[in-house]
């Protein structure tokens, strides 16, 4: 019995300090930043300590007959088998706890829906395997990807994903909103169903294709909240995080004025040496390709092919400029991918993920004519 | 009050027995009640296994974070292969193995209705189960959309490769042999009763399964029906689920949770039937509130029809229709409450006995409470916002089917093994695998509540750091538990091969003749029971009334 006890103390203490290892983990829903994040943490906690009270009551009971009602106590068996009194108590008892529990829970519920009088729009895109966002009030538009750092590592059999900062969880763009401010999400998907979750608002939604749904959230401090896909939705579900920073209404400008004079700068065409093409065109490669065709380009057998040797990757480049444009029916288009992004990532496929074609492309070589203008 | 034997019965069997087929070919052909029942069991048990292998791999790729063991693709398809042989393969069969072993046994029938169909129906379950198995060694791998077979991901030529139009019909098969068992039931438990059985008289066992097998009958077509669509929208250019073409991908989540709801009450409606078998004779007492046992099955079995879209809080439901799904889903609550209520009150004032079925019974109503107090928290809507798609829901359904239907089945066959072999299991390797199995269970699930609160999605197969410490306890919990039920292998195999050598009375349990009519029986149980029907049959819980 000491045995067990000890046992038992260790496995608490271990599991203790295993928890204060990482400091930012956590047992419990978190309150979150927002009113109904709030309100939907006071439900978890009314609802939780409801069912502790519950459990207490009945287990008590069960383990109170478990412990004193038994043969070997030389207990004998009542034979008693119903009790109208008891049966209609405890059908009313929980009926009554139960529309206790859907008051506040419909409160809730209705505001959770609320999206009217919101402050701005943002349309949320989810795609195979990364978040399109587009503000509707000023044509802010960008993806926004798994970072390098933690697509590296999980590519990569044996690395360490301690080294990552934010390892699954941090973006190449993060959405930037400002803080007390009602802002409206609008999401849909372009392929298969995502669902948008930052847990820190208090709700997920889901993005469906071909549909629109709507949601809405009000920070009231400023930071940074991270969140992931929560529905499947294929093979790297797991790889695209969700991280929105909220800030003040006049740092919320000011990005606003420099991303959008980014937006209207033109690529820059220039030459590049090949180290150059190489480097870019492996981050181009990692954000839009990776994730079918995997890291070292071999494709999924069955599902995806290989980059590497293919008849269409190594052949004429301009034939595979127009394939990248055009897509396939398995394929999406990336016409989105400008001149220079296309000539890195072209002598990137070409040169690497074993190939050897040994040429080199220029962003003016695959420039369309009105990419000069 | 205790049944009385028709000596007459056995007798007859002497003259005109004829027994089981010789050799292998008894299995493949056989119409007894108790052979089938056998193959249905031996079966679930080995899909309990594959199942557990995929989930073992599945906690190895979560042991750590970052990507150890397999490929994003092959860790889905383990999840979603993992739940299809779990739900298709393992559970749904091995009640329809009890069902076919007890019911005859319990309600006085020679064997079930329609004996041919009972072996045909077995069959197709295998069938059906190699088609889905088989898709592992496909191009393209297994499904890997998810066991809800969600379009437009499982439609995506890039996710699932030439495995698809197998599943589907491998759902078909499935789907045929689970109406036809179920139909077997049916009639079995209308047409075969021993004359002085009423209804109100079954064991809760025969009234779970009734109830069950017309959720089956209701709603495995509408599942076959979701999966046919996704065949024509990816074969035929039909657009049910296609919005390019004026379909919802939505819908289709409509209709697999109106199956899909139902059927996860078709695995836990034939535990609390088993439940209620066991508790009572360990507690020698008569089981409490018998009638509301009743009531309550029929009206969880209602309301499983009409809260489907608690699946769905977040897929975007208008206000009314989350308010609607909330109130129905929190209404369940009570009759399930009930029953637990009723199991406590059976065993207050008992002489209670703890053998290994007992223990098992008494775990599935301690974890099942705990899933059930999950699923409660899960029906409060705007609470769902936050647990939806997380390891929460994880936990809650594994709480509600591993130490809940799979326990009961662990306790069914150490309650009912020695009754059909004639030989007693060990008592202390049974207790030894209890305490493995209930302390590791939890290990492994409990902390999946801990992870989903924090913040972990489901179905991925790498994880934030964050995550790590309680990924790994959980690992640990698993690959433990799966170990430990190579001891309940064991402990099957050496019951059927003689056991501890001790003789095992027809009771087999202290008074449970006054329980249930298979305990009148001799033991071993002979090929052929119940010839002629009981003129008596235990109605102990309905005393008052007789």
């Amino acid at each position: 019995m000491n045995k067990a006890k000890q046992l038992f103390a260790g496995l608490i203490l271990m599991a203790l300090g295993l928890g204060a290892a990482h400091a930012d983990y956590t047992l419990n829903l978190m309150k979150g930043v927002t009113k109904v994040s709030n309100d939907i943490y006071d439900l978890h906690m009314l609802i939780l300590w409801i069912c502790v009270f519950i459990g207490i009551g009945v287990f008590g009971a069960m383990f109170y007959s478990i412990y004193h009602h038994r043969k070997s106590k030389g207990h004998v068996a009542a034979q008693f088998h119903e009790n109208t009194t008891v049966e209609i108590i405890w059908t009313i008892i929980p009926t009554l706890i139960l529309v206790g529990m859907a008051i506040p829970a419909t409160k809730t519920m209705l505001e959770l829906s609320d999206v009217d009088k919101s402050d701005m729009t943002i349309q949320v895109t989810g795609r195979q395997w990364y978040w399109d966002y587009k503000y509707l009030d000023n044509d802010i538009h960008f993806e926004s990807h798994l970072d390098e750092a933690s697509e590296k590592v999980h590519r990569t059999p044996g690395a360490d994903p301690r080294s990552v900062p934010h390892y699954l969880l941090n973006v190449d763009k993060p959405l930037v909103i400002p803080v007390k401010k009602k802002v409206r999400f609008v999401l849909t998907s372009m392929d298969v169903i995502h669902s948008w979750w930052v847990p820190d608002f208090g709700w997920k939604k889901d993005a469906n294709p071909g549909f629109i749904n709507e949601a809405s959230t009000y920070v009231e401090k400023p930071g940074t909240y991270r969140g992931q896909c929560t529905e499947l939705c294929g093979r790297d579900h797991g790889f695209m995080p969700i991280v929105v920073i909220a800030m003040e209404q006049v740092d919320y400008d000011a990005w606003v004025k420099k991303t959008l004079e980014q937006q209207k700068q033109k690529p820059d065409l220039s030459d590049q040496t090949t180290q150059q093409l190489m480097t870019h065109g492996e981050s181009v490669y990692l954000k839009n390709c990776v994730g079918c065709h995997q890291i070292n380009g071999a494709g999924v057998p069955g599902l995806i092919p290989a980059l590497t040797g293919s008849a269409i990757a190594t052949g004429k480049w301009e034939s595979l400029d127009g394939f990248l444009r055009a897509g396939t029916s398995k394929m999406p288009k990336f016409d989105k991918l400008n001149a220079k992004e296309v000539a890195e990532l072209l002598t990137y496929v070409r040169n690497n993920l074993g190939n050897k074609v040994g040429d080199e492309l220029q962003p003016k070589q695959t420039a369309l004519p009105d990419d000069d203008e | 009050m205790s049944a009385v034997v028709d000596e007459h019965d056995h007798h007859a069997d002497d003259h005109h027995d004829h027994g089981p087929a010789k050799g292998l070919l008894r299995w493949v052909i056989t119409t007894n009640h108790k052979d089938i029942g056998t193959l249905y069991l031996l079966f679930a048990l080995a899909m309990f296994f594959v199942g557990g292998a995929m989930a073992m791999v599945i906690r190895a790729e979560l042991f750590e974070p970052g990507l150890q063991f397999v490929d994003p693709a092959f860790f889905n398809s383990m999840t979603t292969m993992h739940a299809l042989v779990m739900v298709f393969g393992a559970v749904m069969p091995a009640f329809v193995g009890l069902a076919n072993w007890q019911i005859p046994l319990m309600i006085g029938a020679a064997d079930m209705a329609l004996p041919r169909m009972n072996n045909m129906s077995f069959w197709m379950l295998v069938a059906g189960v190699l088609l889905l198995a088989s898709t592992l060694f496909m191009e393209g791998g297994a499904p890997n959309g998810g066991w809800t077979l969600y379009p437009p991901l499982v439609l995506q030529p890039i996710t699932v490769g030439k495995a698809l139009p197998f599943a589907i019909f491998s759902v078909h098969l499935l789907g045929i042999s689970s109406i036809m068992g179920a139909i077997n039931i049916i009639a079995t438990i209308f047409n075969m009763r021993a004359p002085s059985m009423k209804l109100m008289d079954m064991p809760l066992f025969v009234w779970t399964w009734l109830i069950t097998a017309f959720l089956l009958i209701a709603v495995m077509p509408v599942f076959a029906g979701a999966v046919t669509m996704l065949l024509t929208d990816k074969f035929f250019h039909t657009s049910f689920f296609n919005a390019a073409g004026g379909g919802d991908p939505v819908l289709y989540e409509h209709i697999f949770w109106f199956f899909g709801h139902p059927e996860v009450y078709i695995m836990i409606l034939p535990t609390f039937g088993v439940a209620s078998t066991i508790i009572p004779v360990f507690a020698r007492k008569p089981l409490f509130g018998y009638a509301s046992m009743v009531w309550a099955t029929g009206s969880i079995a209602f309301l499983s029809f009409i809260v489907w879209a608690h699946h769905m809080f977040t897929v975007g439901l208008p206000l009314a229709g989350e308010l609607y799904f909330m109130y129905a889903t929190m209404i369940i609550a009570v009759p399930t409450g009930v029953k637990v209520f009723n199991w406590t009150a059976t065993m207050w004032k008992g002489a209670m006995t703890f053998e290994t079925p007992m223990l098992f019974s008494i775990a599935f109503v301690v974890l099942f409470t705990m899933g059930g107090f999950t699923g409660l928290m899960m029906s409060i809507a705007p609470s769902d916002f936050q647990y939806h798609d997380t390891y929460f829901i994880v936990a809650h359904f594994h709480y509600t089917l591993v130490p809940a239907s799979v326990f009961i089945l662990m306790a069914a066959g150490y309650f009912w093994l020695p009754k059909w072999t004639g030989n007693m299991y060990n008592e202390k390797i049974g207790q030894l695998h209890f305490w493995i199995s209930v302390v590791s269970v939890n290990v492994l699930f409990f902390p999946q509540h801990f992870l989903g609160l924090a913040g972990m999605p489901r179905r991925i197969p790498d994880y934030a750091v964050q995550f790590a410490d309680w990924n790994m306890i959980s690992s640990i919990g698993g690959f433990i538990f799966g170990i430990s039920q190579l001891l309940f292998l064991y402990i099957v195999i050496d019951t059927i091969r003689g056991g501890t050598g001790e003789k095992v009375s027809d009771e087999v349990w202290e008074d449970a003749a006054k329980h249930s009519l298979e305990w009148t029986l001799p033991t071993p149980l002979p090929y052929h029971t119940w010839t002629t029907p009981p003129s008596v049959v235990p109605t102990e819980h309905v005393l008052d009334s007789h």
